[in-house]
């Protein structure tokens, strides 16, 4: 850091060189700074969606790339992730207040059985941080447990992960069971977890298996996107 | 008094170290959710049968059933409480299945990470750490355990969390991180930032080295980067056996026991002294990686494109070390 960075005085940039530093700030994990942001676009009249969607989510969608190709470690990525929380505590009962869109509803949690949950809290952490509401069930999940959310929050992505080899198996019945009742295609189902690939993701009937925080954002944005299409078509 | 590991370490150019713990309890029926350390108390049969695979492999060194066996893990199972019990329970077994083997096996305490992330990121002290740790570790060495032996960790402060730890307590140690992130720990670390931390420790371990991770080719990778940085005291492999495929509604690692066997040779010829395996080992792998320690020469120092070629591709292209990969974004802050 040099001197003139504490000469920097947020309130003075203009909305563009302002939005180019919050995503900044996200990056280095500066949460005061990041509220600090927050409340001036407030008050030049910025609606909570234009702030979230602009500056957090974009900001928080280039923590996301160098998270997914090793350049950003976990570290860094609840730095930013906690800085964009600071953010979104303001910006979230705004948004409810003015009836922002929806991005899209997840429901996350850890299987049944699997008690592991570092990567399942990276991937909700970034997941709001890209705009999307989560509900997070925590750790072992029974089908019930996923399938009562779902429906209780009409949420449109279900996240399951698991650690354990065991443990990766009972995907597969929860994905079965939502078949059998006939609402599997009302979700988008994304999996995650270190022992989990692609192959595996396709073999259960997952939608799509994400193999890390950053992936599981992009995936979810582009398959939120391809149902949207598919509504109106 | 020297410690029984450090003594066979001098005796011998390499030894050989155990395989898989959960794997094995899982197939001996433990239940997903279910705490494996708990069956120390319920079904000491079977941790005795899980260390004598071990031992009648071949195995100079087991750990004992006590990976999970912390405040904060065991808490999860509501048994927070029996720590110290459920530790000097998997280190008694390991005591009697090693003394009656009838040859020096040592018996090393698992010691697991807390599950949690420490300060400043996190919520875990420093000083919780160390209290955790040693809770464990006096369990394990009020049970007759050898050394402990601390694996699978991902940050740096719970390394030096858990040496402090065993330090107060003054117990021989070994311990090993598990490189699963693009070649580096989930919270970033390097091999060569592994070795400058170990070196930089007032309580150094015995031997140090990698555990887990992804397939065995990461694995080697990491342990010439160990290598390369030309560290004081011995490594430690102990590799998974290949990378779990879901066949038929069941988990195979698809490692088999000959690949075990390649691997174990360029784990000695990238620097290792210690060779075992992690998930998916099983006593048949241990067999073939000693039979193939013992019959077979040593080699140069494996290049990437031979770990390629016996093991398979690695799962990132750079672990950090070789100034691949992308850098960090600088200078953030942007001027007025």
């Amino acid at each position: 850091m040099s001197d003139e960075e504490e000469d920097l005085i947020l309130s003075e940039l203009s909305d563009d060189d302002l939005v180019l530093q919050m995503m900044d700030d996200l990056y280095d994990g500066m949460k005061e700074e990041i509220i600090e942001s927050v409340n001036i676009l407030l008050e030049r009249g910025w609606t909570p969606y234009d702030i979230l969607t602009k500056s957090l989510v974009e900001g928080m969608a280039i923590v996301g790339i160098d998270f997914r190709d090793g350049i950003l470690f976990v570290p860094e990525v609840l730095l930013a992730a906690g800085a964009m929380k600071g953010g979104m505590a303001i910006l979230k009962p705004l948004l409810i207040e003015t009836g922002a869109p929806r991005l899209g509803k997840m429901v996350i949690g850890t299987v049944k059985g699997d008690i592991h949950d570092i990567g399942k809290n990276l991937v909700a952490m970034m997941m709001e941080g890209a705009g999307f509401e989560i509900l997070d069930l925590g750790i072992n999940n029974s089908l019930e447990d996923y399938i009562g959310a779902l429906e209780a929050e009409n949420a449109d992505i279900l996240g399951m992960s698991a650690l354990l080899t065991t443990t990766m198996p009972y995907m597969k019945v929860v994905i079965d069971t939502l078949k059998e009742q006939g609402k599997r295609d009302d979700y988008i189902v994304l999996v995650g977890g270190a022992p989990l690939n692609e192959e595996f993701g396709k073999a259960i009937g997952a939608d799509a298996y994400c193999r890390d925080a950053a992936v599981a954002v992009e995936t979810a944005k582009e398959l939120i996107a391809r149902k949207h299409n598919a509504r109106e078509a | 008094m020297t410690d029984l590991l450090s003594e066979l370490l001098a005796e011998r150019d390499w030894l050989l170290g155990d395989g898989a713990t959960g794997t094995t309890l899982f197939n001996m029926g433990l239940e997903a959710g279910e705490a494996p350390e708990v069956w120390n108390e319920t079904h000491p049969d079977r941790i005795r049968a899980l260390y004598d695979g071990a031992i009648n492999a071949g195995s100079d060194i087991f750990l004992t059933n006590s990976f999970g066996g912390n405040y904060s893990r065991l808490k999860l199972h509501d048994r927070q409480n029996d720590v110290f019990t459920l530790n000097r329970i998997a280190a008694e077994i390991g005591r009697e299945a090693a003394d009656a083997s009838g040859r020096k096996v040592v018996v090393a305490g698992s010691v697991g990470p807390t599950g949690e992330i420490m300060e400043p990121v996190g919520e875990l002290s420093f000083e919780s750490a160390v209290e955790i740790f040693e809770e464990q570790a006096r369990g394990l060495m009020a049970g007759g355990a050898d050394v402990l032996w601390l694996e699978t960790i991902s940050a740096p402060e719970e390394y030096k969390a858990a040496a402090k730890a065993f330090q107060n307590i003054g117990a021989p140690w070994v311990g090993t991180m598990s490189f699963d992130t693009a070649g580096r720990t989930m919270m970033g670390v390097t091999a060569a930032d592994m070795v400058a931390m170990v070196e930089g420790l007032e309580n150094k371990p015995v031997a140090f080295g990698a555990n887990c991770g992804v397939g065995a080719s990461d694995l080697l990778r990491t342990l010439i980067g160990f290598s390369s940085a030309n560290p004081s005291i011995p490594i430690v492999s102990k590799g998974n056996a290949g990378i779990p495929k879901y066949v038929h509604g069941h988990i195979h690692y698809d490692g088999t026991p000959e690949l075990m066997g390649e691997y174990a040779l360029l784990a000695r010829d990238a620097g290792a002294r210690i060779i075992g395996g992690c998930c998916g080992t099983l006593p048949e792998h241990l067999v073939a990686m000693k039979a193939a320690l013992e019959s077979r020469p040593r080699g140069p120092l494996p290049d990437m494109e031979t770990i390629k070629a016996k093991l398979g591709d690695f799962s990132s292209e750079s672990d950090g070390l070789d100034g691949g990969g992308g850098s960090k974004r600088k200078n953030r802050r942007r001027s007025a």
